[in-house]
This record gives structure tokens, sequence and C-alpha cells, in this order.
């Protein structure tokens, strides 16, 4: 499994630098991240953006990818309650997000490697903000470090090809 | 013609596997008809030295149940890999690690010291633990040793078919037997079992609403189970929307709710992820705190949603952080 790659940056403590995979939806936080480009804010750039078109879409299978191939935080970002484009997605998202966090204590991953935020879109200096409080934390935290667990042999095609899909 | 030959071995099991042989019943008898058990410890007396002696391949097929921990099992089932034509992964625990992999949630150290020194059964005040190896009057004793990890079979060995279940079904074994006897099997590393969710043959598929919305989970002990309605629709946990059939609804049927035994279906990686956003979705509320508060009675996430699959799920084992690095 390959790591995401990151260009060099200036290093911070003990040269780590957070590999943050960050899903944005369509509607609303992935807009704002645009208009923090076009504003010229500046933020960390260790956030690997993916845009989706609702945080509806993000289920615990994709955050669990993300951070087996090599992401030390994932982020989320959807519209704000009442604002889904879809109506009820970003409602769909914070229960799975709830639940997946209580996963994660039990598997020994500390929750706040993930990040669930409603950033609507005319909210860019939100989207600078919560990057860089996401990035800073995650620092904190360290590298996430994951062991390599055992390759499967002859795992079923199918699966592989779902497994691929699921962060392409 | 000589009759194929076939082993059946097992790992980390409870033995539930071996019954479900057992319950081939008069099929039994057709399935002894036409194959040969070269090895099978549960029920025949073959020894190790058995298996050494073959030659590689000479086995047709060797049914593998139960997960893998022991330096034993590592050296068996590489053994067997090496005299067998087809390796079929039999069972939950050989499939995905099963309720022993379970295990992975805690360090090996921990483990020996909580079964050795501290149950409330244990009577061990010197502290004695199992030893590799031990020099007695008679002689030198061995004993195998445990790796760290729980693993599934796959993750051992090259395994050419999966037969799923907690214990697999017995039509699916008869299905399987038949396959390798005749050579129509599916692509290799093929689960053997139907490739649809249960709720697809869930006798109860009628009652299942169209806008399922839940308030509270509960688990069976605590509420009268409706014996007709979707369980699901009851507040129980019934994984059966991300679970592969083959099972013919058995726990259904018998009023309690899928626990996932079957494993996923082949479109889904990480079952226990997948079925935490199923059900965790169908949550009626929008506001923070009743969902927080609606989730606290699933009291064991794992537990739940990986029952069967700690050591085939993409996390694998509980993570330990790393000594260096963080602060």
């Amino acid at each position: 499994m390959s790591n995401l790659s990151l260009p060099q940056t200036a290093a911070g403590n003990d040269g780590f630098e957070p590999r943050i995979v960050a899903f944005f939806c369509n509607w609303c936080t992935y807009t704002a991240s645009d208009l923090a480009g076009i504003s010229r804010m500046t933020y960390a750039p260790n956030t690997r953006v993916i845009r989706v078109m609702c945080s509806g879409r993000i289920e615990p299978q994709l955050i669990l990818a993300a951070l087996r191939k090599g992401a030390d935080g994932v982020l989320i970002g959807g519209c704000h309650p009442g604002d889904c484009h879809y109506q009820v997605g970003n409602y769909k998202c914070l229960r799975r997000f709830k639940l997946l966090k209580r996963y994660f204590e039990q598997m020994g991953i500390e929750p706040e490697r993930v990040r669930l935020e409603w950033i609507a879109a005319s909210e860019g200096d939100k989207v600078q903000k919560v990057t860089n409080e996401m990035v800073e934390q995650v620092r904190k935290l360290g590298p996430l470090n994951l062991a390599e667990p055992p390759k499967p042999h002859h795992q079923a095609a199918v699966c592989a090809v779902a497994a691929e899909g699921a962060v392409s | 013609m000589s009759k194929p030959k076939a082993g059946f071995y097992w790992c980390a099991s409870c033995g539930g596997c071996e019954e479900s042989v057992v319950d081939l019943a008069e099929d039994l008898i057709a399935v002894v008809a036409a194959i040969d058990f070269a090895f099978f410890p549960c029920a025949m007396d073959f020894k190790r030295e058995d298996v050494e002696a073959m030659k590689d391949g000479e086995m047709a097929v060797c049914f593998i149940n139960g997960a893998v921990r022991s330096s034993e099992q590592f050296e068996m089932v590489e053994l067997l890999r090496k005299k067998s034509q087809l390796i079929i992964a039999y069972g939950s625990c050989a499939h995905m690690g099963g309720i022993p992999g379970l295990a992975n949630l805690y360090d090996l150290e921990s483990l020996l010291k909580r079964v050795y020194s501290e149950t409330e059964s244990t009577d061990n005040p010197s502290g004695t633990r199992p030893l590799p190896q031990t020099t007695v009057p008679g002689g030198k004793l061995t004993l195998p040793t445990l790796d760290e990890s729980v693993k599934s079979l796959d993750q051992v060995i090259p395994v050419d078919y999966y037969i799923p279940g907690c214990p697999p079904p017995t039509p699916l074994l008869k299905a399987a037997v038949e396959a390798v006897l005749s050579g129509k099997l599916p692509p290799k590393g093929s689960v053997l079992a139907p490739d649809h969710a249960l709720c697809k043959e869930c006798p109860r598929i009628d009652s299942k609403p169209e806008d399922l919305l839940i308030k509270e989970f509960k688990r069976p002990h605590e509420i009268q189970i409706d014996t007709e309605k979707c369980l699901l629709a009851q507040g129980l946990m019934c994984l059966g929307s991300g679970t592969r059939a083959g099972c013919a609804a058995v726990c259904i049927k018998g009023n309690m709710p899928c626990t996932g035994c079957m494993g996923p279906v082949s479109r889904v990686r990480d079952h226990g992820g997948a079925m935490m956003g199923a059900i965790s979705s169908l949550l009626e509320y929008t506001e923070e705190d009743q969902i927080v508060a609606a989730l606290d009675s699933v009291v064991d996430p794992v537990g739940t949603f990986y029952r069967y699959g700690v050591p085939a799920s993409m996390m694998f084992r509980k993570h330990k952080a790393p000594a260096i690095g963080g602060h």
C-alpha cells in the first residue's frame, strides 16, 4: 500500500508534517475552500482535499481507508445543519461520525484525528482556521503509523477493486 | 481410479465447523464415497507425519477452519498448503479471524496476564506461565508459542476459496464438495456463497419500512422481540443489510438479529465500517446530543460490528501508539 506523498515543506516538530485527508462537500465546504483560495488566504498545505457531492457520502470505510493508506488525520467539511443540498446528508454524516469516534476509542486511535466541521460556502476564513487547527492538533498527536497488516493472499479481486475505488 | 484425497484441519476454532460436517447427515455417506479423508484430526487418527509423508499436492482439497495464532498452526497450515492443490478457508475464523480475532483488541502480554494471573478462578501464586520449552526428568517438553496477533488464514498462506459462516451452512459445504469434484469452480479467491445481502432473502423483508428510522438501539435481552416484524425496525442491531446471504436466515427464523458471521458481500471491503455507516445513519435525530445519547446504547461497537472480522478489517488490530514521535 503506497503512502500519500507529501511535498517537502518547512519541517515542524521532529520533522513531522501531518498528512490530512479532507473530504469537502461540493456545495458548501469545497466552495468555501475555493473562496479561501481566490481571497488569497494562506493556510497549512498539509491537506489533500477530496471533493465529494455531499458529506452524506462519507461513510466510515472511506475514513478508515484514508488512515490505512497513510493519513495521520481526516477532516470532513459539510453544510451547516438545515442547509444540506440533499436535505439530510450532513445529519447522516454526523451520526456516522459520532459512532466512528467510539470505534476509534476502542481501537486505540485518538478520536481527535478525525474532525467534522460545518463550513458554509461563504466561510472561506473558517476553512483557513479549521485547517490550521487540525494540522496543529495532529502535529501534537504525532504520526499515526498504523502497523501494516499481513497482506491477504488471494483476496477476492472484486474486493480489491472496491477498496481502491474507495479512495481514488 | 483412486478417489481424490481431502483434508479437514482446525486451528484456533471451537469445533463447530466440524459439527457442520456431521450435519451433512445422510449426504456424508455420498461425500465419503466420493473422496478419501487423508487427514481429519477431529474425527480420524492421522498424524502430522502422515501429512509430511504425502507428495506435494497429493490432497485435492484441504478445508481449514479456525484463526491462526500459534506457531504450531503456522507450521501446519504451511505444510497443508504444500500438500494440497486447493485450500478452502472454512468458517468465519479462517475467513476473517472470527471470534478469536477479537483478541486483537489486546496485546499478548495483557491476555496472558489476565488468563494466568488475574481471573477470579485463577490460583497461581507463583505466576507460572506455559513455556515454549521445559526440561523434565523424562526429557525435554515443548509447547507452541503465540503470535502477537490473531490472523485470518489468507493472512498466512494463499487461500483458493472461502466458505463463510459460524459455522458454515451445510448446503454450502455440500455445494463446494460437488464443485471441487466436478471441477466447476468460480474464479480463485471467490467466496462460495451467494453475493447478495441477507435482507434480500429475509422472511421478514416485507415488514421493513420504506423509511426506516431508529429511536434507540436495543439488545435482544432488553425487549420482547416481535416474531414477524423486521428486527432492525425494532431497534435491534441486525446486520443483514450488509452481510452475505446463504445461511437461510436461520438466526432471523430463531427470532435473533443477524450478527454478521457470513462476512460482507464482495462490494464491501470493511464489513464493520459499512455496517456502522448503514445503521447509525438510520437514527431519527438531528441534534448532536440526542445522537450521542442514542449511540450510548451501542455498548461495544467493535464487538457489535466486527464480531467475526477484526483481523480481516482495515485496522487489523488495536493500534499501539508508536514509542517514538508525538508529544
